[in-house]
């Protein structure tokens, strides 16, 4: 499955809720599959800055694609970026920089986020893709 | 007069959000504004418009007289001894600001000592920093304890070791001024000021009391109290946004030099020279929020209705139950402990009361939920709270957390509002668990 057809199945997916409050329920879920994430890696070089909760991102490129592995404090925060690990992890460094985030506005999902946790959005999508282009240079 | 038709004077308590209806709970950050202030707060703007104090038409003495009256109306609601020690702010910040900077000026210098509670909102903690950076004075902090008290021994022993206050001269060391909230923004502890002013004063030392939350919950005497300093917002007690006021006593205001300068507060001005105008004007540079200010009659007048027996004893149960409920649940810590289980009124008036108040504030967290998510959720619910640092992070640190919930509250919330609060709450956690 490509990016762009993931994001659309989560966009349909959460279309599903009429209510915001089934759709956080939706998230949240994501978050508690999301992978244990190992206390040794929680450091501040992986806190992403700008969120009011913690949220710690890793990457590592396994075959020349990046895999993506975090965790946060906060459970929502934690199932927003499970939701762009399911879209963006385990893809070469290409893929994810010629991708845009249009599905995160079709979801609904910023303009439901308080704008502290809206700019720890931004964040968390401006490390995933600094984490690429890292990535793609080390490549190179 | 009942809280149901107390809450009918605010228009906005009728919304939906989300289709819900809206509880507002976030009052500590502002109040909601009764019908009588928006009208006015129009009205200056429709009918009366003109600058205040400059000019002879006839509008611009409607906009003045509007203006005075306001002063008027802050000089009684706090029993301040004149309209000269009524000085129109855009706010408790900018107040507080105007005696750091104006009062640091006049008495503050290296070697000196600035005394800070340890629960202070910043906007009463950082311009006392600044004060300290710019002059080499020291900050020293009156500490809290794991209730949210005031250790004032702790501040015996600063007194002791300063005891000279702003008037001495060439002591070696000089505690020049005190400044405490009257009740914190996170505790909702109403802090006995009234101790720590008899101690400072016994010592010469003036206090400023951050009284925006106290002028909220409290009948402020400025008199009986006895501070040197009281300041608050506007917007937190009814009125509209951009207001506040510092009251201050005529010796002091008399000998600090202006804080911001132009404007009609000047005297006489040469191109190389002006003297100021007398108080309260001294300190009004510049052209003032005069049809925000215009409100406070009206805002005040809630806040007395407010108070009326009838609608205080229902606040008063509606607060009770909500700290039974939060404290019935095995999961959530309530920070500010009024060290008086049965929750009554002990303020003994001693240096150091063993019991507190709470004046309708509720800073806590829920064991294994981050604040910020609860938050979310109960937005989705209509109900609005408030998470995080609170602009008061030492306070926060304090007891060991990256921040809080609180539910604050004002005398049109409703017991129905309280206990749907709970419910809510319950299947929020749910949720997030
Ligand atoms: C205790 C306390 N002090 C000061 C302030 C600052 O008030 P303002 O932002 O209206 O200037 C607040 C407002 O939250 C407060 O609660």
């Amino acid at each position: 499955m490509t990016i762009a057809q993931k994001q659309e199945e989560l966009v349909e997916a959460f279309s599903e809720f009429d209510e915001w409050l089934d759709k956080y329920e939706y998230l949240i879920e994501m978050g508690k599959a999301l992978p244990s994430f190992p206390e040794e890696k929680k450091t501040d070089e992986r806190l992403i800055k700008g969120c009011q909760s913690r949220v710690w991102l890793d990457a590592q490129t396994v075959d020349g694609k990046v895999v993506f592995s975090a965790d946060s404090d906060a459970i929502i925060t934690r199932g927003i970026i499970a939701m762009l690990i399911d879209v963006y992890s385990n893809r070469t460094p290409e893929e994810i920089l010629q991708a845009d985030d249009r599905f995160i506005d079709q979801i609904g999902l910023r303009e439901n986020l308080s704008p502290t946790r809206q700019n720890g959005l931004l964040s968390m999508m401006q490390t995933i893709r600094q984490l690429a282009e890292t990535a793609a240079r080390t490549q190179a | 007069m009942t809280t149901r038709e107390f809450r009918e004077l605010f228009p906005i308590l009728m919304r939906k959000v989300y289709g819900k209806s809206l509880v507002y709970f976030d009052n500590a950050a502002t109040s909601q504004r009764p019908r009588s202030v928006v009208d006015k707060w129009v009205r200056i703007s429709q009918e009366s418009n003109a600058n205040i104090y400059r000019a002879v038409h006839k509008l611009s003495a409607e906009a003045t007289d509007a203006y005075e009256q306001a002063r008027e109306a802050a000089r009684a609601f706090i029993n301040a001894g004149s309209r000269e020690e009524i000085i129109f702010t855009s706010g408790c910040t900018a107040a507080i600001n105007t005696v750091a900077y104006s009062f640091g000026q006049a008495f503050v210098k290296a070697g000196d000592t600035v005394i800070v509670g340890e629960g202070e909102h910043h906007s009463n903690l950082v311009p006392w920093q600044l004060l300290c950076e710019r002059t080499g004075a020291s900050l020293q902090i009156l500490p809290i304890d794991d209730k949210g008290h005031w250790d004032l021994s702790v501040l015996k022993g600063l007194l002791a070791e300063g005891k000279y206050g702003a008037d001495a001269e060439g002591a070696s060391q000089r505690v020049k001024l005190v400044a405490v909230t009257h009740i914190s923004n996170v505790l909702g502890l109403v802090n006995p000021v009234e101790a720590v002013i008899r101690l400072c004063h016994a010592a010469g030392v003036p206090v400023l009391v951050d009284g925006a939350q106290g002028i909220v919950h409290e009948r402020v005497d400025v008199q009986a109290m006895d501070c040197d300093f009281y300041a608050f917002s506007g917007h937190k007690v009814y009125a509209a946004t951009g207001t506040g006021v510092l009251y201050g006593k005529k010796r002091w205001l008399e000998q600090m030099p202006p804080f911001l300068s132009g404007g009609e507060m000047v005297g006489t001005v040469t191109l190389s020279h002006a003297d100021f105008a007398g108080l309260p004007h001294k300190f009004e540079a510049g052209t003032g929020n005069f049809a925000a200010i215009a409100t406070f009659p009206e805002a005040f007048e809630t806040a007395l209705l407010a108070r009326e027996p009838e609608i205080a004893t229902s606040y008063e149960a509606v607060c009770s139950y909500l700290e039974d409920a939060l404290r019935a649940r095995g999961d959530v810590r309530l920070y500010g402990d009024t060290g008086n289980p049965a929750g009554q009124a002990v303020l003994t008036g001693e240096a150091s009361p063993a019991a507190y108040r709470r004046a309708g504030v509720f800073s806590f967290t829920i064991d294994g939920v981050h604040h910020e998510d609860a938050a979310q959720v109960l937005d989705k619910m209509g109900i609005a709270v408030r998470s995080g640092l609170m602009c008061a992070e030492p306070v926060i640190r304090h007891f060991g957390v990256s921040g809080m919930l609180r539910a604050s509250l004002a005398p049109y919330n409703t017991m129905e509002e309280a206990e749907s609060f709970i419910k809510c709450l319950d299947k929020a956690i749910n949720l997030l668990r």
